[in-house]
């Protein structure tokens, strides 16, 4: 199959590679660049563990063929945290918010965006930003107190 | 209790940092090389056939591939209780998705269209796949050669039909308690198959060596156990313990999905099939769903007798369990509920029969609450319903008739420690029991419940716990056990119980995860028994370790042994004030006496735990005997609950669990535990619904049409509550707590549903369709279509319990 060479940005770092057309994203950023942070859990769109930030919006990275990004700026929770955790980050240790860890960063990054637009959401705002990335543990409230006490006005 | 320095409190999770910075090492996230290989399994399209011919030929032609491997290569069995599951279909399938074949190629999408060319031949057979055709004496046998599995001692079989086990339990004379019985009411509930739904799909990586070893990389719950089944099912090829090496990173969820052996038998086979290539395989979703063991259906017949004053004369309880195609992990699964079916309840005279049996659906096995969730919802909803017949508050019954310390169980032993009563009144005072309340939307309506649950492990008499310590030069710790930490806090109150004795504070701690060649042996992390069980190896290991530092102090000074303790961090002596010598000074290199020369060297403990007052030597008749479980965790639930009489939509106002743990290690996490598992306990209820088409297939096996709660579906409000009447033999007073949080949760719903808008339902789940056809009058199972919700096709009423014993 034809090769196509792509270059985006990850975590601020530029990065270039050869991939095949229908290579998934979240496929290359695991096996070809080595970032682990995203992970497949039903590689269709309704987990939300394979959650990146693509131009500082989330997406899920098994729905994005990686020729898609070129010339774009991909964040991962690898580079969130590399100068220290963020509030968020450091919020949800407090909070003991994840159980088996699995969805952490999807979630990271998803609020991550929601505190972007919004930096003092409800907790049905909280709520509703988060629907997507599904958690089998925690029952949800300890990221949602999380959130809640490290935006308070 | 008070005297605890670090039990009791509850410090940030140790593995917390690993998780939200992304460093956390999931197996699917380890690399293994440029020579890492990839398998795709190929499955029965058929419930159940017989395979004629395997041709292989094609796929091999395929350039990229690397083998094919069918049963021919690995004609083994293997299974936790009783060895009925086979590595791969030999000469039968026995469900959809059942492997045939696997291809081994150098990338996933080669593999994957080589699958597509194994041609197989099948010659299909009738299907069991309702649990009244599975019991007709001519029934088609899933399988026909049971008499020849190995089995543990505990497991009843019976050769030519198709159950697996089946468990009776007797007490008293249930006949006399029903005479003596003022009110007699018996129904038929049902409860559906669910699939754990863990984030993370399972994975295998297996490497064989030049040498013969063969080290797997496991998503698991069980490293030791995995390591013990594969090694048994192998023995024929030569492996012994010593070769095989189990190593399990951090694992995304197990909820009992990843206890035993399921998929990871492919890693170990087909890595040997391809000696020197590492190999990885990656459960879909879908497979994830079909092809490792999901919950049991089970349909309960409950028959209780009860005088006016409100207590329980007799109960009658029949289970039959819908195993699916393989039971050597499920068939326990039976035996603990026939162990356990009186639920919490102080009951005279008992008959309980839990029968497994075989069908052609997936093979199910271990999920969060083992059977209890799955019989309490027909029990506690009986109990309110017989409540309320004989006009008695529901509340009040339960108070009555509620398990108590020393109380004989069914099959004859005492009860542990574990106050009910408390949890009832703690539950009751936060929904306000007894007021009825209403709602400010003219369509809706408030109901309440109240109900009680009870679990123990589940495991054999022998299960044990083994931990390792060791110290490092600085005065940190290693703790090396081989628990896991599926996300409960396992790591953190083991560090805690070790920092509580060697006064090591717990972030000088680390706890790594297992690997069977260094970390110190543990059973499996199952049954909520790890804090029990590997708390109490880790605190001999402390202990072990901290006469090992006397020992040296002693020694090295001449202190008398009595008279030397720890104290943050340093030996202190109770004759000397003066002395404080810290820890790193001489857990590695020793103490210096007046000549030059040192005493004592590297600190290392070690610890055991095994429980040795149980046992499984129950007479098969009756169970009486034998000591099978270890203790009861207890406790009630309670919810406000608000349903839409038009639509059946539901919400939950307020929901309130309180448990009797014991001594909480770590409040927070135990309240995680409640959060956590309430919630997953009313998504069975309320949400997860399985179907099956009439031939067998799984017609769901994914998250768009398997809902699984998402931020959107959590209570407006959970209150855990934490109730500590201390277990004698617990770590510090410890006993489990984990499955119990989710076992209240689906007939606390039904309950609510009744008290709101006086409807009964009596099959799970309890789902918002179900709840607006019945306010009509009309029977959702009547009208859903071909599509089963659950492996019979008859309606409960009919379903003919009468099989003999």
């Amino acid at each position: 199959m034809k090769k196509h060479t792509i270059t985006f940005r990850l975590n601020g770092e530029p990065c270039t590679l050869d991939v095949e057309a229908n290579e998934l994203l979240l496929d290359v950023l695991r096996d070809k660049v080595g970032v682990k942070s995203p992970k497949a859990g039903c590689e269709r769109g309704d987990c939300g563990s394979c959650t990146i930030l693509l131009e500082g919006k989330s997406v899920r990275s098994c729905l994005i063929l990686a020729v898609e990004v070129d010339g774009q700026e991909i964040t991962t929770v690898e580079g969130l945290s590399r100068n220290g955790l963020t509030p968020l980050q450091q919020a949800f240790l407090n909070h003991n918010s994840f159980q088996c860890g699995f969805c952490a960063p999807g979630m990271v990054l998803t609020v991550t965006e929601l505190l972007e637009k919004n930096p003092h959401p409800s907790k049905e705002e909280i709520q509703e930003a988060i629907a997507g990335n599904l958690c089998r543990c925690t029952g949800y409230q300890p990221i949602i107190d999380a959130v809640l006490e490290l935006t308070k006005k | 209790m008070d005297d605890f320095n670090v039990v009791g409190t509850s410090p940030s999770r140790i593995d917390g940092l690993d998780k939200i910075t992304g460093a956390a090492k999931y197996v699917d996230d380890l690399d293994f090389g440029p020579g890492l290989l990839y398998a795709e399994i190929v499955e029965s399209p058929y419930a159940h056939a017989l395979i004629k011919e395997i041709d292989t030929s094609e796929a091999e032609k395929l350039p990229g591939v690397v083998k094919t491997v069918t049963a021919k290569d690995f004609p083994h069995t293997f299974g936790l209780y009783m060895k009925d599951r086979y590595i791969f279909a030999r000469d039968r399938v026995r469900f959809v998705g059942e492997q045939v074949a696997a291809v081994i190629a150098r990338d996933v999408g080669t593999a994957k269209r080589a699958a597509k060319l194994v041609k197989v031949t099948y010659e299909p057979l009738t299907a069991v796949l309702d649990l009244s055709e599975a019991l007709k004496p001519d029934a088609a046998l899933v399988h026909p050669d049971l008499e020849n599995y190995e089995h543990c001692p505990w497991f009843f079989p019976r050769p030519k039909t198709n159950i697996a086990h089946w468990r009776k339990t007797r007490r008293g004379d249930v006949e006399k308690g029903f005479a003596e019985a003022d009110v007699i009411l018996e129904d038929t509930y049902t409860v559906p198959r669910y699939a754990h739904c863990a984030i993370e799909p399972h994975v295998i990586a297996g490497y064989y060596d030049a040498a013969g070893r063969l080290t797997l990389w496991a998503s698991s719950q069980s490293p030791y156990t995995q390591r013990n089944i594969i090694a048994e099912a192998l023995s024929p090829m030569g492996l012994s313990h010593k070769d095989i090496r189990v190593i399990t990173p951090y694992v995304g969820g197990g909820f009992g999905g990843k206890a035993g052996v399921s998929m990871e038998i492919f890693g170990a086979v087909l890595a040997m099939a391809v000696k020197g290539h590492p190999l990885k395989i990656r459960w879909s979703r879908a497979q994830e769903f079909y092809n490792t063991s999901q919950r049991q259906g089970v349909i309960a017949h409950v028959k209780m007798g009860v005088k006016k004053d409100g207590t329980i004369t007799a109960l009658e309880h029949t289970l039959h369990w819908d195993a699916g195609a393989y039971a050597e992990y499920g068939a326990n699964v039976v035996n603990a509920a026939g162990l356990s079916a009186t639920g919490p309840y102080r009951i005279p005279n008992v008959k309980i029969d839990s029968v497994c049996v075989y069908t052609n659906l997936s093979p199910t096995g271990a999920y969060r609450g083992f059977g209890y969730s799955e019989f309490h919802f027909g029990l506690e909803s009986h109990v309110t319903r017989i409540a309320k017949q004989i006009g008695m508050d529901p509340v009040e019954f339960r108070r009555k008739n509620a398990i108590a310390e020393g109380d004989t169980l069914a099959y004859g032993a005492k009860m542990n420690p574990g106050n009910m009563q408390e949890a009832i009144n703690r539950c009751a005072k936060a929904i306000h029991w007894g007021r009825k309340e209403t709602s400010e939307h003219p369509d809706r309506v408030i109901g309440k419940d109240i109900s009680l649950f009870w679990k123990a492990p589940a495991m054999p008499p022998n299960a044990s716990s083994a931990a390792f310590v060791k110290f490092n030069e600085d005065g940190s710790l290693n703790v090396m056990v081989s628990g896991m930490e599926i996300g409960q806090g396992y790591m953190t109150v083991m560090a805690q119980i070790a920092s509580e004795v060697l006064t090591v504070p717990v972030d000088q701690i680390r706890v790594e995860t297992p690997d069977t060649d260094r970390n110190a042996y543990e059973w499996q992390t199952v049954g909520s028994h790890v804090t029990w069980s590997c708390g109490n190896a880790v605190k001999n290991a402390a202990l072990d370790a901290r006469g090992k530092i006397i020992t040296t102090v002693h020694r090295a000074l001449g202190f008398p042994e009595e008279s030397i303790y720890l104290e943050n961090g340093q030996a202190k002596c109770r004759t000397q004030p003066d002395f404080a010598l810290p820890l790193c000074d001489f857990v590695i290199n020793g103490i210096q006496t007046k000549d030059g020369t040192f005493r004592g060297g590297p600190i290392i403990g070690s610890g055991i735990f095994m429980p040795e007052f149980t046992s499984a030597t129950g007479d098969p008749e009756t169970s009486q005997g034998g000591h099978p479980n270890v203790h009861y965790t207890v406790g009630a639930a309670g919810i406000i609950l608000e349903v839409d009489r038009k639509t059946g939509k539901m919400e939950v106002l307020r929901t309130v669990l309180a448990v009797d743990v014991g001594q909480a290690i770590n409040p927070v996490l135990v309240d995680g535990q409640i959060v956590g598992g309430l919630l997953q306990g009313l998504a069975t209820v309320m949400y997860e619904d399985i179907r099956y088409d009439a031939n067998g297939k799984l017609l769901n096996p994914n998250f768009t049409d398997y809902k699984i709660p998402t931020a959107l579906d959590v209570p407006l409000e959970t209150i855990p509550i934490i109730l500590e009447t201390p277990q004698p033999d617990g770590p510090f007073g410890a006993r489990g707590v984990g499955e119990h949080t989710m076992i209240p949760a689906a007939p606390m719903i039904a309950n609510a549903v009744e008290d709101a808008l006086g409807i009964r339902i009596k099959t799970m789940p309890v789902i918002a369709e179900k709840i607006a056809l019945a306010n009509l009058g009309v029977d959702y199972d009547a009208v859903k279509g071909d599509t089963m919700g659950f492996c019979y096709a008859k309606k409960p009423e009919d379903y003919p319990f009468g099989i003999g014993d």
